[in-house]
């Protein structure tokens, strides 16, 4: 099996004078070729800063402290993070929560779209920049492409800017995508069918995606397994049939019977800390990291 | 505008270095300006007389920063020009200050006409460059002390007025001026008790740096001859004076204006640390 | 109309209105001191009969609000009045001196501008390591030194110790001023084909360029610097560093150009204090622009010169802020675009 992100028993921890913060306790999870996975904790459980590990920047910012083992397709990101520099938005990328605040407010989306493409260093002349972009808006339902590419972040709906993200995200053809909470800033109705226009471009274009979502009713309908994570660290890891269908580990329990409904933005009732939540990891059959013996 | 405690603000303005050193360069200037009579060597030099067996001397152990054209000690001038500096900007700013706040609190709480006549009259003070209003000020009266100590305060109110202006409009959404004026409490109360106090660490800070500017507004008029006239000692005419005897008697000049710039400088350092530990707009 | 335009005349009506209120201030300043105008001017020596006479003829006798109307009137028509001191209409003295005031600013704001600006964004961009503690340094003692102490400094280190700059004016000794067209010597210089006078002004522009500068360059570096890390605060940078947009290209355009938009405003003000600054700096160099001008009809309470200056500066003012106005909407597109986002 390939995998395009492997983290085996990472812990991150963040030097403030003579004290460590530790944020990350022995994390390790896996995601294969072509596969949907998603990382579902509340805010605080270590998975955005999981996801700025992926990216390779954190572990360059002063005062943190990494052991363990990320790759990210095929580098090794605790011994050289600098070696994603020229792979990040094209082998990686990634969607944020607010699409219109991760646009720069004073460039047009076409002049993002051209930095996007060369970024890394690599030359597209204008005009290949103008027609790859306009194909990508065209993929994403973007009615009047060249309308949309000549126009601001702060003309378009969050809709539209969250397409646009979407096709600035998939352009490269990227191995992996990061989607970080992707949408929970828009309309619940509007975040709902940007999640499901992803859905179907990853599919369609085998891209595999790490979903970061505080909301596990989101993640069902879209991932293929699910990790759930509680400060710092992994308690559940299924198939996402398998974790709804039997939640084991008591704070999966607690998220699940807490979530609300709807597929939505609004963060659900969180559950009380409890000791239980403390119990160890719960692996659902077939499961397992890659190298392990499948429980 | 004040997002922190005093005790947070203080333990984040103690770990900057930067700060502590403009708050020493601030007390080390007050002190020396207080305490001038008894550390100055030649503390008579203050006035017109000086030694005249000792003109034109070089910085030496028994005159650090040198004599001047008449044989006053430089070192003494310096320290007592410290003095007139600090008294000229703390009776500017104790004038200017009030007056400036409670017109800015005014305007912005009642808004309407009043809001419109003082912020217009503020947008035409805030047009004329200060050094300039106060220069043409001085034009029309006689060049004394006071008068240049006037003209500064009369330009120098505006700012302060539209510093509190916008903290109180700023405010003035907040949750607890509605609640205070829902359950009743005079106009009054709300702008004296309830949002002064906001826009005390803005002001505060603002004061402090300030100290150092009016000091220096004061001293480029006396350097252009428009404030403090002779033989008081003051930073920014002994400059101007000592520019003409440049560069034989450099000292002369270079040592009033170091001492200008230190001066400026430990206020300004000390209102930036005030300013990062309230998180301050100014 | 476009969005910009109307921006434009609304600031410049608006600037208007206050170049009127600056004119009744300063107006009203002159006329309630102590003191006969008439007499002031004439001095303690002038007979009574001269006084009444100047009375009469400046409309003194009248109200003081029929006199603004007077003042009004004539300011309109382009006439300040006459210098007591130069016996020249105001207008032509302010005509003779402000171009060197105004060439001096003019370069030290383009040294303003072309230093501070990457300092900050070099400070910005090595935030808490040693290029930004270095610059920071710098800007703060250069914003905390008055431009006349800079000014005797400079002068005493590469006038006077390190000769390699003039000590003082606009032209060396035995160079003629080129024909006046702008009243700039460089550009007039330039215009006439004189390379060596060109040269030369340039040569004399450096020092007092510099020491009116250096505060304008302080500020503008530590504006740069917080806009600018309060930019890199934003989540587009978080989503150009994600897609691997390189950190100059980021530093010089995509954090840049936001971070612009705050701190122009500001620089603009920067800008118009240099006018003020001017004063003294001219003073240290011996430059023959409207401070010398200035101190000296102050000195001699010479009314009628003194509010002309204070006009023309606060004109100068506002058409700066004019102007930075117009390169703000022009960076800033949510102004320039206003209006096809209310059609959208």
């Amino acid at each position: 099996m390939s995998c395009v992100l492997r983290i085996k028993d990472l812990t991150l921890g963040f030097r403030k004078g003579r004290q460590t913060a530790q944020v990350l306790h022995g994390v390790s999870l896996h995601v294969a070729a072509g596969e949907k996975v998603a990382l579902v904790g509340e805010s605080g459980s270590g998975k955005s800063v999981t996801a700025q590990l992926a990216l390779g920047r954190l572990q360059q910012e002063r005062g943190t402290l990494t052991t363990g083992a990320i790759e990210v397709v095929g580098h090794d990101l605790i011994a050289r993070p600098e070696a994603m520099a020229p792979e990040r938005g094209h082998r990686m990328t990634m969607i944020f929560q607010d699409p219109t605040s991760a646009l720069n407010p004073v460039f047009r989306i076409g002049e993002i779209f051209a930095e996007v493409l060369r970024s890394g260093g690599r030359r597209v002349s204008e005009a290949a920049a103008r027609e790859r972009a306009l194909k990508a808006l065209a993929e994403v339902h973007i009615p009047d492409p060249a309308r949309a590419l000549d126009s601001y972040p702060f003309q378009l709906s969050g809709g539209m800017n969250q397409r646009v993200m979407i096709a600035m995200a998939l352009v490269n053809e990227p191995e992996l995508l990061l989607a970080d909470e992707p949408g929970t800033a828009l309309d619940v109705t509007v975040q709902a069918q940007t999640l499901r226009l992803m859905d179907d471009l990853v599919t369609q274009k085998g891209t595999a995606v790490l979903f970061i979502s505080h909301n596990l009713s989101v993640v069902r309908e879209f991932a293929d397994r699910v990790y759930v994570i509680y400060r710092g660290r992994i308690v559940e890891h299924g198939r996402t049939a398998q974790l709804f269908a039997d939640p084991r580990h008591p704070y999966t329990q607690a998220l699940l019977s807490a979530a609300p409904k709807l597929i939505g933005g609004g963060l659900p009732d969180l559950p009380e800390h409890s000791d239980a939540f403390r119990e160890p990891l719960v692996v659902h059959e077939g499961c397992g990291e890659p190298g392990e013996v499948p429980a | 505008m004040s997002g922190k405690s005093s005790s947070v603000a203080w333990t984040e303005f103690r770990s900057n270095p930067i700060s502590i050193l403009g708050l020493v360069l601030v007390v080390f200037c007050i002190a020396l300006a207080l305490f001038a009579d008894v550390i100055t060597p030649y503390p008579a030099h203050v006035g017109p007389i000086g030694d005249f067996t000792a003109i034109n001397q070089a910085p030496s152990a028994a005159h650090w920063f040198g004599t001047d054209t008449i044989g006053r000690d430089l070192l003494t001038r310096i320290v007592y020009g410290f003095r007139l500096s600090l008294l000229m900007a703390v009776l500017v700013l104790s004038i200017s200050m009030p007056v400036g706040v409670i017109l800015g609190l005014f305007a912005g709480y009642l808004g309407g006409w009043v809001e419109f006549v003082l912020m217009r009259l503020t947008d035409i003070f805030l047009a004329i460059p200060p050094l300039v209003l106060a220069m043409a000020i001085m034009g029309f009266l006689p060049a004394t002390l006071t008068n240049a100590m006037l003209a500064v305060t009369v330009m120098w109110w505006p700012w302060y007025t539209r510093l509190v202006y916008n903290v109180v409009r700023a405010e003035a959404r907040e949750g607890y001026v509605l609640a205070a004026e829902v359950i009743g409490a005079s106009p009054l109360h709300l702008m004296f008790r309830e949002i002064l106090p906001n826009c005390a660490p803005a002001v505060l800070t603002k004061l402090t740096l300030d100290i150092g500017f009016v000091v220096l507004m004061v001293s480029s008029l006396s350097f252009l001859g428009l404030g403090v006239q002779p033989p008081t000692p003051d930073l920014g005419s002994m400059v101007a004076d000592g520019a003409k005897y440049m560069p034989d008697a450099w000292w002369l000049s270079i040592f009033p204006a170091l001492a200008i710039m230190i001066l400026v400088l430990g206020f300004n350092l000390l209102g930036d640390g005030l300013r990062e530990a309230f998180d301050a707009e100014v | 109309m476009s969005p910009v335009l109307r921006l434009l005349l609304q600031r410049l009506a608006i600037s208007v209105l206050v170049l009127i209120g600056v004119s009744i201030l300063i107006f009203f300043i002159a006329r309630i001191v102590p003191g006969d105008p008439a007499r002031i001017a004439l001095g303690p020596n002038a007979s009574q009969a001269q006084v009444d006479a100047l009375r009469e003829a400046r409309h003194l006798n009248d109200p003081i609000v029929v006199q603004y109307g007077w003042f009004l009137r004539d300011m309109l028509n382009g006439d300040l009045g006459t210098s007591l001191y130069t016996k020249r209409p105001v207008t032509q003295d302010i005509a003779t001196y402000f171009p060197a005031t105004l060439e001096l600013v003019l370069y030290a704001g383009a040294m303003m501008i072309l230093l501070g600006l990457p300092l900050g964004r070099l400070a910005a961009r090595f935030q808490r390591r040693w290029p930004d503690h270095l610059a920071r340094l710098l800007s703060v003692i250069a914003v905390c030194t008055p431009a006349f102490v800079w000014g005797v400094i400079l002068q005493l280190s590469f006038a006077y110790i390190w000769p390699i700059f003039p000590l003082e004016g606009r032209l060396s000794n035995g160079v003629d001023a080129p024909a006046a067209i702008t009243g700039f010597y460089t550009l007039d210089a330039l215009l006439a084909g004189q390379i060596g006078t060109f040269f030369d002004a340039l040569y004399h522009l450096i020092l007092p360029a510099t020491a009116l500068a250096l505060s304008g360059i302080g500020q503008t570096a530590r504006l740069t610097r917080s806009s600018m890390i309060e930019t890199y605060r934003q989540p587009f940078i978080g989503m150009a560093r994600a897609y691997g947009f390189r950190e100059t290209r980021i530093s010089r355009r995509f954090a840049f150009w936001p971070s612009l938009i705050p701190t122009l405003t500001i620089l603009g003000l920067d800008f118009a204090a240099m006018l003020a600054n001017a004063f003294l700096v001219e003073r240290v160099f011996v430059w023959p622009g409207l401070s010398r001008y200035g101190v000296e009809v102050i000195l001699r309470k010479d009314l009628d010169a003194i509010v002309g200056v204070v006009l023309v500066i606060a004109a100068m003012f506002l058409i700066t802020n004019l102007i930075v106005d117009l390169i703000v909407s022009i960076i800033n597109p949510r102004i320039r675009l206003a209006e096809r986002k209310a059609k959208a």
